[in-house]
């Protein structure tokens, strides 16, 4: 999903710090330590998944129904309800954190690289390669990057790793457009020249000098892309086109149980409660990094 | 400014050529084939050869394109490959359902995000500030469908003030209206409450605190215009994050608008319809996004024109 505002980082910047002062100043903020536990709960959850729960994701348990064959309320022994077909609830949003957590690395990890390379190459080459980049991204920045994605998940067969690509394929281009602009600065600072005079090779000044510089912004929109990708493989899967049943997203299982949502709400609840906790996760931490990497932003949005 | 906008149009209509030869590429490349979507399973070879002579999907890419293009320029989008009918037919009585949602989504995305934004700036680094920039990021991290099954459940199911879905009285739009706003209003806050901040340290507020004017004259009278209007010149930007939200908003609300109509041919392979969608949105980004440029430095003279 695009964003109306995009963060300014193209003036003055200051090579990146050291880590420890960013994770000192991050336990600093009250939202980022929020956001920050946020995540720690997801990614235990994720990883431990099997130890925390007595019951198997796919196990469609006898006395997981009424007599009627309805869910079951959240109780003593099911923790947060069954769902249709009798299965433990909270056991497939653990599972679910899995499917979540890895898409959110893995698709945003490749729209990120994707927007690197593209906004480097764009704004270090110029000329005419530079040129055809920039305006392949205005025009990708044309489509509606949700209602292409789930063009694309729809009719590919969907699994785990086509969402990933849909998700990176139509997420990149905002990493691009603002890589392009500060590379296209750095570009034309005067160190630059001044390695460029003393016979510096190509890989030499963009990989010790340009990526550096580059290290906040990526940072930065690197944490926040993690939601963006949380919510679009949600919204996929909700529509039944993302990651499939039995394989727990909790994006699927809203769409699987979404015609018992009247008289159990709490399939509707428990999993977009999760999905809406990790996506404000990353956007807490990710905003707080933003205000610690850009000295520019302090204090504003 | 004449030649700025006739250099942007030219740009615009570049653009939404590049998007049309994207879309057209992709949908055939990718593996679904929509003439045995239309057969069905029981059609026999023949059949089906005949159907794709029938729609021309059996001539090359770039004579489809070519066709597909000049069409276009006459405003003929095709015709659905299912319902059988003119897809622009199809847009335009869909258009009307859709444009009066986001109508409501930008008054609701206005209304509870300039508010938000203004409180928050007014008590900068209050407790009231911090719950509500919370908020607001809850507010763009809330998955849409979930914004719009948990106001279905509380306020038609539980509450029964609203119709569970549908369309056609004004108590049809305020849930959708309300889902598809949430995710703008998030950002508005964020927004209106740093151009609030910025004006709020500018000189001339400074001076008139100094003339000793009211607090609130301040606030309403000199900080609130200069700080609402580039805010409000965004507004031609959410058109583009509406076209994406409105598939799931109209799917959850059962609304007949031209979201609803893309996700059925979406679900059926039904391309023309697909591309005609595509396109519409792709023109109402590149609308809106000049909209935004050519409105801002009218509401900003500091803004110049490139």
């Amino acid at each position: 999903m695009t964003t109306p505002i995009s963060p300014d980082m193209s003036t003055p910047l200051l090579p990146a710090k050291p880590r420890s002062g960013i994770w000192r100043q991050l336990l600093k903020r009250r939202l980022a330590i929020l956001g920050l536990a946020l995540i720690a709960i997801a990614v235990a959850g994720a990883i431990l998944a099997p130890l925390l729960t007595p019951y198997d994701p796919n196990e469609q348990m006898f006395d997981g129904l009424t007599l009627e064959g309805a869910p079951l309320p959240p109780s003593e022994k099911f923790w947060l309800g069954t769902d249709l077909l009798g299965r433990d609830l909270a056991t497939r949003i653990l599972y679910g954190a899995r499917t979540s957590l890895i898409i959110g690395i893995v698709a945003n990890g490749a729209a990120l690289l994707i927007g690197a390379l593209v906004g480097i190459t764009a704004g270090y080459f110029r000329g005419w390669i530079g040129n055809a980049l920039m305006r392949f991204t205005d025009l990708m920045m044309a489509f509606p990057a949700l209602l292409l994605a789930i063009c694309l998940a729809a009719i590919l067969q969907p699994s785990l790793w086509i969402v990933a690509l849909v998700i990176a394929l139509v997420n990149w281009v905002q990493t691009a457009r603002v890589i392009y602009t500060e590379t296209s600065s750095l570009a034309e600072r005067e160190f630059i020249d001044a390695e460029r005079t003393i016979g510096a090779s190509t890989p030499r000044i963009l990989f010790r000098h340009i990526l550096p510089h580059l290290l906040p912004t990526l940072i930065v929109w690197g944490t926040l892309g993690i939601s963006t990708t949380v919510l679009l493989e949600a919204t996929l899967s909700y529509l039944g086109i993302g990651v499939q049943p039995p394989t727990a997203s909790w994006g699927n299982i809203i769409f699987e149980n979404q015609t018992y949502f009247q008289v159990a709400p709490w399939l509707v609840f428990f999993p977009g409660a999760a999905i809406l906790a990790l996506a404000l996760a990353f956007n807490l931490v990710g905003d707080a990094l933003r205000d610690i990497l850009d000295p520019t932003q302090r204090g504003r949005a | 400014m004449i030649a700025y906008i006739g250099r942007r149009l030219i740009q615009s209509a570049l653009i939404l050529l590049g998007v049309s030869i994207i879309t057209f590429a992709l949908l055939y490349l990718l593996p679904a084939d929509p003439v045995r979507q239309i057969a069905g399973r029981s059609a026999t070879p023949q059949t089906v050869e005949n159907i794709r002579q029938q729609l021309g999907l059996d001539q090359p890419f770039f004579v489809q394109y070519w066709r597909y293009l000049t069409n276009l320029l006459t405003g003929d989008l095709g015709r659905s490959y299912i319902q059988r009918s003119e897809v622009s037919e199809l847009i335009v009585s869909r258009l009307p359902a859709s444009l009066l949602l986001m109508l409501g989504a930008i008054f609701c995305e206005l209304a509870i995000g300039l508010t938000m934004g203004l409180v928050a700036a007014t008590k900068r680094g209050s407790a009231t500030d911090q719950t509500l920039m919370l908020t607001s990021f809850v507010g763009v991290s809330a998955p849409q469908f979930v914004v719009g099954l948990l106001l279905l459940y509380v306020f038609a199911v539980r509450l029964g003030w609203f119709p569970i879905g549908g369309y056609g009285t004004w108590k049809h739009l305020v849930l959708p209206s309300l889902t598809l706003g949430v995710l703008g209003a998030g950002w508005y806050a964020r927004m209106m409450r740093s151009s609030m901040i910025d004006v709020l340290r500018q000189d001339y507020i400074r001076t008139a605190r100094a003339k000793g004017l009211r607090r609130g004259t301040i606030l309403v009278r000199h900080a609130l215009p200069n700080a609402i209007l580039p805010v409000v010149a965004m507004i031609g930007i959410d058109i583009g994050i509406f076209m994406g939200g409105i598939v799931v908003v109209e799917s959850v609300f059962g609304w007949p608008g031209i979201g609803q109509l893309a996700w059925q041919a979406i679900q059926r392979v039904d391309i023309p319809i697909i591309m005609g969608v595509t396109l519409v949105s792709a023109c109402a980004i590149v609308l809106g996004n000049l909209l935004a440029d050519i409105v801002a430095p009218f509401i900003d003279p500091r803004i110049k024109l490139r």
